[in-house]
């Protein structure tokens, strides 16, 4: 197991050097010159030559490669062009709320998801599959703003059940349960529409396999043979698209950060796009894909506990 | 056709998708009133009445504004994806035909190209590039090409060793006539399937970019730019977030519901 996951690592690291290789070129490649684009075009010479002695820009490409490469290998992302304060800093400071979002959303997208798609399977071409499929068809082509925005038009100004704002009181669980409610429904409904399709496909697959004949033949029980024998081996598939979501959810985070005015990632980077804070964008740039990095590593491991078979491969 | 019709799903799609293009279309002659035309005595006037589906906070007929901004959804989605299929399509096609190390060398290019996370990437490149019509088309392709890139790659792993396509080459034909002539017919159904559903994906951000304020200029009318301006005033104005919303649904639900269908028409597994 160690080997594996040994192995898994160092697999991610041609491919971590070659996203922050991109990125380095991405931001350079912006027309214009960042330090005009901070100080404004009336700026005297002398301020801008400061301002690229400052930020590094002066030095030869070579260099600030080397120099980007080891400061975010070690964690160090550089400040914000506008308030230069260190970026891990800021980030930091609304990762929590993020990360609520985040697992709160992954949570109903499983807990709605993985039952509806084992009863649609169950009921192939029943009422409960014919439903489950046009919902999660609808789940999945409703932009996040537009259902956020519907959610938050349906229960926070016509019923006024949730708050509008969605600025939660860290300290305070009971306030950052409540405030993430809406939020948590909008990012999650997506997901569960994924996770159904995936889960039914794949529980119709296992439901034809030999052994689950063999099971029903023995006596037992339906729910045991559903729930423990088929959806062990269904559960590959619904963690790959799981960990193949992460990037689509990160996206849409910062929509449903924007809609329910959530402090978070995603606010900072539209925040950063406004003001041109291309450290800002840089840094949260490598931030992202380092993440979708690691949860790609994290399904790749997972397959190895569910299914012993992968680690050999 | 025949086959389509099998699929209700599909149907149902084609229609929904129809529907928007011909409204797109037509848009000149179908929308009541000129889509930027500010007529500020009726701003914010509910649906009913002369205004169907109401007007924005400068007075700009909401029906008027859904229609021609159909167009920009639509320019948007088949020409981003469009030249992911081309690019994303040869490169994979490409790849997977000449193997070996470049191949692995290729495919790798396109797994950093997927750790970006799509609306992201999208973000970024307008930002830095702009907000026009062209920059968004770049964008969107630029998130989709990778995935065509897979797509296109593992058929012709299989296929490139079939007997036909080994006895083109006893016959002396050139590489590319035998990947573009003779291999392409063979996965292009499935490329065009999952076209669809990009598409769909397509349409979606560029209402999110549009959303975000990344989308075409104002005062050109899109769904996105629509929403963002609805959500402004969704205390006094709801129906100006709603009507654009259900827009946006109603294509991209059309998109999803054609590819599915015809994944399953082309699909004969699943068809048991």
């Amino acid at each position: 197991m160690i080997f594996y996951i040994l192995r898994r690592m160092l697999a991610a690291i041609p491919t971590l050097l070659a996203v922050l290789t991109l990125v380095f070129i991405l931001v350079r490649i912006v027309p214009g010159d960042p330090a005009i684009a901070i100080l404004g075009d009336r700026a005297t010479p002398d301020a801008v030559a400061a301002l690229r002695t400052r930020l590094g820009l002066d030095r030869p490409l070579l260099v600030q490669y080397v120099t980007f490469l080891g400061a975010s290998l070690t964690g160090d992302f550089g400040r914000s062009m506008v308030t230069n304060r260190p970026i891990m800093a800021e980030v930091a400071a609304v990762l929590p709320h993020t990360v609520d979002l985040t697992l709160a959303a992954m949570l109903v997208g499983i807990a709605v998801g993985v039952p509806a798609g084992v009863a649609a399977a169950r009921h192939r071409n029943r009422f409960i599959d014919v439903a489950a499929r046009l919902l999660s068809l609808v789940g999945l082509s409703f932009p996040v703003f537009v259902s956020g925005i519907f959610l938050l038009l349906v229960f926070g100004l016509h019923w006024r059940i949730f708050p509008v704002i969605g600025n939660a009181d860290l300290n305070d669980p009971l306030d950052r349960l409540y405030k993430l409610v809406l939020p948590a429904i909008t990012l999650g409904l997506v997901m569960a529409a994924y996770i159904t399709r995936v889960t039914r496909s794949a529980m119709l697959q296992v439901l034809g396999e030999d052994y689950m004949r063999t099971a029903r033949a023995k006596g037992v029980p339906a729910r045991t043979i559903v729930w423990r024998h088929g959806l062990r081996t269904a559960a590959l598939p619904v963690v790959t698209v799981v960990g193949l979501y992460v990037g689509i959810l990160i996206g849409n985070s910062v929509l449903t950060e924007i809609v329910f005015n959530r402090p978070g990632l995603g606010k900072i980077i539209v925040g950063a796009l406004g003001q041109r804070d291309y450290t800002m964008l840089q840094g949260l740039m490598v931030i992202y894909c380092f993440l979708i990095v690691i949860v790609n590593l994290i399904t790749d491991l997972t397959y190895g506990f569910i299914d012993p078979r992968v680690k050999t491969a | 056709m025949k086959r389509l019709l099998a699929y209700p799903i599909a149907s149902i799609g084609a229609l929904l998708c129809l529907l928007i293009v011909l409204g797109a279309a037509f848009a000149p002659w179908l929308a009541p009133f000129d889509p930027v035309d500010q007529n500020i005595i009726d701003r914010l006037s509910p649906p009913g009445g002369e205004y169907v589906f109401g007007t924005d906070a400068f007075g700009r007929d909401v029906l008027s504004r859904i229609l021609w901004g159909a167009r920009i959804s639509l320019v948007v989605a088949v020409t981003s994806i469009a030249a992911a299929i081309l690019v994303g399509g040869a490169i994979g096609m490409v790849s997977g035909y000449v193997g070996g190390r470049t191949d692995a060398l290729i495919m790798q290019a396109m797994d950093v190209l997927l750790s970006f996370p799509s609306l992201i990437l999208g973000l970024i490149v307008v930002a830095l590039l702009g907000p026009a019509l062209p920059n968004l088309v770049f964008a969107i392709a630029l998130t989709a090409v990778a995935p065509f890139a897979r797509i296109a790659r593992a058929p012709v792993l299989s296929l490139k060793e079939r007997a036909y396509v080994e006895a083109g080459r006893a016959l002396g034909f050139s590489h590319a006539r035998l990947l573009f002539v003779h291999i392409l017919p063979n996965i292009l159904a499935e490329i065009l399937v999952m076209g669809s559903l990009w598409m769909a994906t397509a349409v979606r951000t560029e209402a999110s970019l549009s959303f975000i304020g990344l989308g075409v200029a104002p005062p050109t009318p899109t769904w996105g730019g629509m929403m963002r301006d609805g959500f402004e005033n969704i205390l006094d104005a709801p129906w100006l977030s709603i009507w654009p919303g259900l827009a946006i649904l109603a294509l991209v639900l059309g998109l999803n519901m054609v590819g599915d269908g015809l994944r399953d028409a082309t699909d004969p597994k699943l068809t048991q």
